[in-house]
């Protein structure tokens, strides 16, 4: 697909952050793939960000740390970045420009694609109606995750959000169709990046696996690539080869950084906190390739985990990420700090294609009605624990101080869950029961009084 | 690709730089501003924007990746137009109108595919000899749904009929007639940034009505009219439009997705495709064109696409129909816009759009517009654009500068979305300039009440929450039982009234007369409520009466059944004045 052109150029005018500028160049076209050639050390690549008559701007993806413009050569593609892609990619490590850090050989392709992707025509779109299951009780009985949906992890610092998403692609099923996991991680410390790697051993050796790793140490340009590298390896074993694949990319908050440093060096106008203006659009490029397509088997799903500097959601990576996503899985430092794991707050998090994909057909008849419940309940509950934080727990009525047992079971029976410990969906769906038993029948009312009577029928009269 | 060579054509000139969406050509003679340039050897689609110094700035509609200085750039001699024709109605178009239908599986520049020929039947109404106007018909021409398409005679087209076709099937691109010298055919191009000229503007007050309650009954758009929807992500913005997009009362319903998510478009385009009109028992999708933009698609169509969407609302209009253009979301153009400023040097304004911001959101919305068109009829464009305001904050650059222009505002508030109040339309920031003209025009159909309704609707609500802040801080107990009834309607009005589930088998829709029977309903509970608290029935007492069958009706009874309403109106009357001791009368 690349045809590399013969000619090597030495005109480097500029050399400045992650970006190179060479002069005298002809016939290069924007978004070509660049080799850079170094004296002695090892080739850099890179790719052009803008051609104006005979100059072209090249961004680095190793950084231009240490390079010599008298030393440094540069080559051009002729094409845009392409990888092959096949079922090679399964059961291998990366770093995050696609090269093998498992002692193996490069990964061969049956084929070459392009890394930015081509977009997925709206009409060919088949709307997602599919449950992923990930074994969480938290994610699979509230806030399920369906094929072919972009759903993030929303997280502050010093969460477990990685144990989280390490735990969804250790555990994510559906049924007993053909499944893989494509994990992109961007930025992660080695600790992190080993905890990753052990979490998800055993799904790598059932050749399910396929893992890009861009530490913390490793270039930070590298990381603009690492995603797109991870889906257009996950669209070809989705669409080609007929697996539904499960992309996790994390941490997002490292991508943006590295898109920021690059906009920053290129002198852009800044947009909100010195983002990019065009963030959004480059986030869509990379959450818009989820998805399924009629008459294809397969479907890619995605699952981006961002941390929320210093929390705060209205940040331009989470904000316009949820513009984006279909939903968001919310972490709490409250629940976290209670030692519950996973933390996650049901009442903030929310898959909207849930309705699509759970329910009559798709899960258990009762899901839909069940998750609503206990929202609702747990939504009270909420309510009545501030009151009662003000008035005092005795001044509550009987009622109340059941709402308030209810919210301590939900903690306790349904949310906390073993970092190891994958859940059928009968099992979640009975422990909402336990958990919804612990409140009076007439409460109840979101579920049809026939459906109340059978299934707490056993749990012998609920108190009043 | 770079390196192939490209046969220079007269006029043609060279790309000499490329950044992005933005191309840089020089060396063209003989082009204007707006004309469109064909570039590199895909021949991909750009617009020239600036001409400086030989140079033209040319902003590509497709990703431009290998383009590079050296290819040829051809002008095309004309500028970026809409083909409209019969095959628009129920279609899917990408942001240029070039059908998505047609296109492959993946958009890539190079999947653009011709039209399938097809034939429509054409009835002329006019003979050869006859003298006619710009704006006349000549004919009509049938197409799979409701909608009969009108052949109008163009603008500044007059003279006699020298020719004119037979009944029968044609296709798109068929002459049906010549007009003074003039061929006019079946399809009609029409360059999408000029408005479609009319006569003249009307003062209308007829509203658009678009079965959602909470917009009907307080914040009313008229036609013609123009509105924005603010807010936050997870809002419920999109489910909004949806629905007024499904259900309002246009003959027309052009639905632009720009920059927002692959999924929801396909899933626009598949329930569309299933719902039925209720009034004309066609499949909606027949009165709808929709153009998809989704945000992976490429940015600077996304910036064109309202354009051609208008233009499509424009050409409906022009027919004598009522049209509503639908752009979810004007965020995502005026971010288009930025980008395209950024890259081509312009000095920003503020966070970066560019300081013609406020002038294009005008511009745009100025295309919105109740008229006489150019054949003497009346027909509209209404518009309704939602905004995306980025962290929420409402003060940032789009939300402020389209505030400013349009008639109707409907603010979506997170906390009502948090608590799963649909739709989250707030009543302390949202707002109206057409209800006195749509009072007006409800005051002469013979519904004088409806501008009375709408201000007690609006004080109760408005009183409900200053007391409801008064009562977190002295508790409930201590206000007086008037005050305590002003609490529970407040929230029998979110309940009863305003909350509107899209999901509802019976209430996804609700007719003017529903809610207006909702409203009576809830205003006449809250004058009995008042008469037995003066006759000394303790509010506590009838705060504990049960609500439901009041809460329930919009759920319980047909989009258009008053009369159920009124019913259970009656029922719970009837229960409150239970509550009195024996003997006395309310």
């Amino acid at each position: 697909m690349s045809r590399w052109g013969s000619l090597e150029y030495g005109g480097i005018v500029e050399l400045r952050g992650p970006l190179l500028v060479v002069a005298g160049v002809h016939d290069v076209g924007w978004d070509e793939y660049v080799t850079v050639r170094v004296g002695d050390g090892p080739d850099r690549h890179g790719v052009v960000l803008e051609t104006d008559r005979d100059l072209a701007v090249v961004q680095v993806l190793e950084g231009t740390a240490g390079l010599d413009p008298s030393r440094t050569r540069v080559r051009f593609a002729g094409s845009p970045l392409a990888v092959p892609v096949g079922p090679a990619w399964l059961g291998r490590a990366c770093n995050g420009r696609g090269q093998p850090i498992d002692g193996g050989p490069p990964v061969r392709g049956t084929d070459l694609a392009p890394t930015t992707g081509a977009p997925l025509n709206p009409l060919h779109r088949q709307p997602p109606a599919d449950p992923v299951l990930t074994g969480i009780s938290a994610i699979d009985g509230l806030a399920t995750l369906v094929r072919g949906q972009k759903l993030p992890i929303f997280s502050v610092a010093g969460l477990p959000h990685l144990e989280l998403a390490t735990q969804v692609a250790a555990q994510a099923h559906v049924g007993g169709e053909p499944f893989a996991v494509v994990f992109a991680a961007m930025g992660l410390t080695h600790a992190d990046a080993a905890a990753v790697r052990d979490g998800l051993e055993g799904r790598s050796r059932s050749g399910e696996l396929a893992l890009l790793l861009n530490t913390a140490d490793d270039p930070v340009i590298e990381r603009i690539l690492t995603p797109r590298i991870a889906l257009t390896a996950a669209e070809h074993l989705a669409f080609s080869l007929g697996r539904h694949v499960l992309v996790v990319m994390a941490d997002m908050t490292s991508y943006g950084e590295a898109l920021r440093e690059v906009s920053a060096a290129r002198g852009e106008i800044p947009a909100r906190r010195a983002y990019p203006g065009y963030l959004y659009s480059d986030l869509a490029s990379l959450y818009e390739r989820c998805g399924r397509i009629h008459g294809v088997p397969g479907s890619v799903t995605i699952l981006p985990v961002l941390t929320m500097p210093a929390g705060d959601i209205s940040h331009p990576m989470p904000d316009l990420t949820g513009y984006i996503t279909e939903g968001q899985v919310v972490l709490s430092p409250e629940l976290h700090a209670r030692g519950v794991y996973p933390p996650v707050d049901p009442l903030q998090s929310l898959s909207r294609l849930m309705r699509k994909g759970a329910g009559p057909g798709r899960t258990r008849d009762d899901h839909l009605d069940v998750a609503a419940q206990l929202l609702a309940a747990l939504a009270h509950a909420r309510q009545v624990r501030e009151l009662s934080d003000l008035v005092g727990l005795e001044t509550l009525s009987g009622t109340d101080q059941q709402y308030l047992r209810y919210e301590a079971a939900f903690e306790q029976v349904l949310l906390r869950q073993g970092v190891g410990e994958a859940r059928t969906l009968d099992e979640t769906l009975d422990r909402a029961w336990q958990v919804l038993a612990e409140l009076p029948r007439r409460e109840l009312t979101m579920l049809p009084a026939t459906l109340v009577a059978e299934r707490l029928a056993d749990a012998g009269e609920v108190r009043t | 690709m770079s390196g192939t060579e490209v046969v220079a054509a007269p006029g043609s000139g060279r790309v000499v730089r490329v950044s992005g969406p933005l191309v840089e050509v020089e060396g063209l003679s003989g082009v204007a501003m707006a004309e469109l340039v064909a570039l590199g050897p895909q021949r991909l689609p750009g617009e020239i924007v600036s001409i400086a110094e030989g140079i033209a700035t040319v902003q590509a509609y497709e990703y431009t990746g290998g383009l590079g200085p050296g290819d040829g750039a051809d002008p095309l001699g004309a500028p970026l137009s809409a083909v409209l024709g019969p095959s628009l109605l129920g279609g899917a178009f990408d942001g240029l109108l070039r059908p998505l239908r047609e296109a492959g599986r993946w958009l890539t520049p190079a999947s653009s595919t011709s039209v399938a020929e097809r034939t429509w039947q054409f009835e002329p109404c006019v003979r050869e000899g006859d003298e006619v106007a710009a704006g006349a018909g000549l004919g009509t021409v049938r197409t799979d749904g409701p909608v009969a398409l009108r052949i109008l005679v163009p603008a500044g087209v007059q003279g006699r009929v020298e020719r004119i076709a037979d009944p029968g099937h044609h296709e798109e691109a068929a002459v049906l007639a010549v007009v003074g010298g003039t061929e006019v055919r079946m399809a009609q191009r029409w360059p999408v940034r000029v408005p479609r000229p009319h006569r003249g503007r009307l003062d209308g007050g007829q509203p658009l009505v678009t079965g959602q309650r909470v917009l009907d009954l307080l914040y009313p758009i008229a036609l013609g009219s123009s509105a924005a929807v603010p807010g936050g992500f997870g809002t419920g913005k999109t489910v909004l439009l949806q629905q007024v997009a499904k259900w309002c009362t246009a003959d027309v319903i052009v639905y632009v997705g720009c920059g927002e998510r692959g999924n929801e478009m396909a899933d626009v385009v598949a329930e569309l495709g299933e719902l039925v009109d209720p009034r004309t028992g066609g499949r909606l999708i027949q009165r709808t064109v929709v153009v998809a933009n989704t945000s992976n698609m490429p940015m600077m169509a996304r910036e064109a696409s309202v354009y051609t969407g208008m233009t499509v609302a424009e050409y409906f209009r022009d027919m004598g129909l009522h049209a509503v253009l639908i752009a979810d979301s004007t965020s995502r153009w005026a971010e288009a816009l930025r980008e395209f400023a950024s890259r081509s040097g312009a000095l920003p304004a503020e966070e970066g759009y560019p300081a013609s911001l406020g002038s294009s959101l005008a511009a745009f919305y100025e295309r919105a517009g109740h008229v006489r068109t150019l054949g003497g009829e009346l027909g509209s464009v209404t518009v309704i654009g939602a905004v995306s305001p980025p962290g929420g904050d409402v003060t940032e650059p789009v939300t402020a500068n389209t505030e400013r222009f349009v008639r109707s505002l409907w603010s979506l508030d997170r906390d009502l979305a948090y608590a799963r109040h649909y739709p989250a339309v707030s009543w302390t920031s949202s707002f109206s300039r057409d209800a006195p003209t749509v009072g007006a025009w409800h005051a002469a159909q013979g519904d004088p009440e409806w501008a009375n309704r709408r201000g007690r609707v609006l004080a109760l609500v408005a009183d409900a929450d200053r007391l409801s802040a008064l009562a977190d801080l002295v508790g409930v107990g201590s206000l007086p039982g008037s005050e305590r009834m002003v609490l529970l309607t407040g929230r029998l009005v979110r309940e009863a009234v305003l909350q509107q589930s899209a999901l509802s088998a019976h209430d996804a829709v609700s007719t003017p007369e529903k809610g207006a029977a909702l409203v009576d309903a809830v205003l006449a509970v809250h004058d009995r409520c008042r008469a037995l608290v003066d006759h000394g029935v303790l509010a506590s007492v009838i705060e504990e009466v049960d609500w439901g069958p009041l809460v329930r009706a919009r759920d319980e009874t047909a989009p258009g059944d008053a009369a159920g309403v009124d019913e259970r109106r009656a029922a719970v009357l009837a229960t409150l004045d239970a509550l009195l001791p024996a003997g006395r009368a309310p």
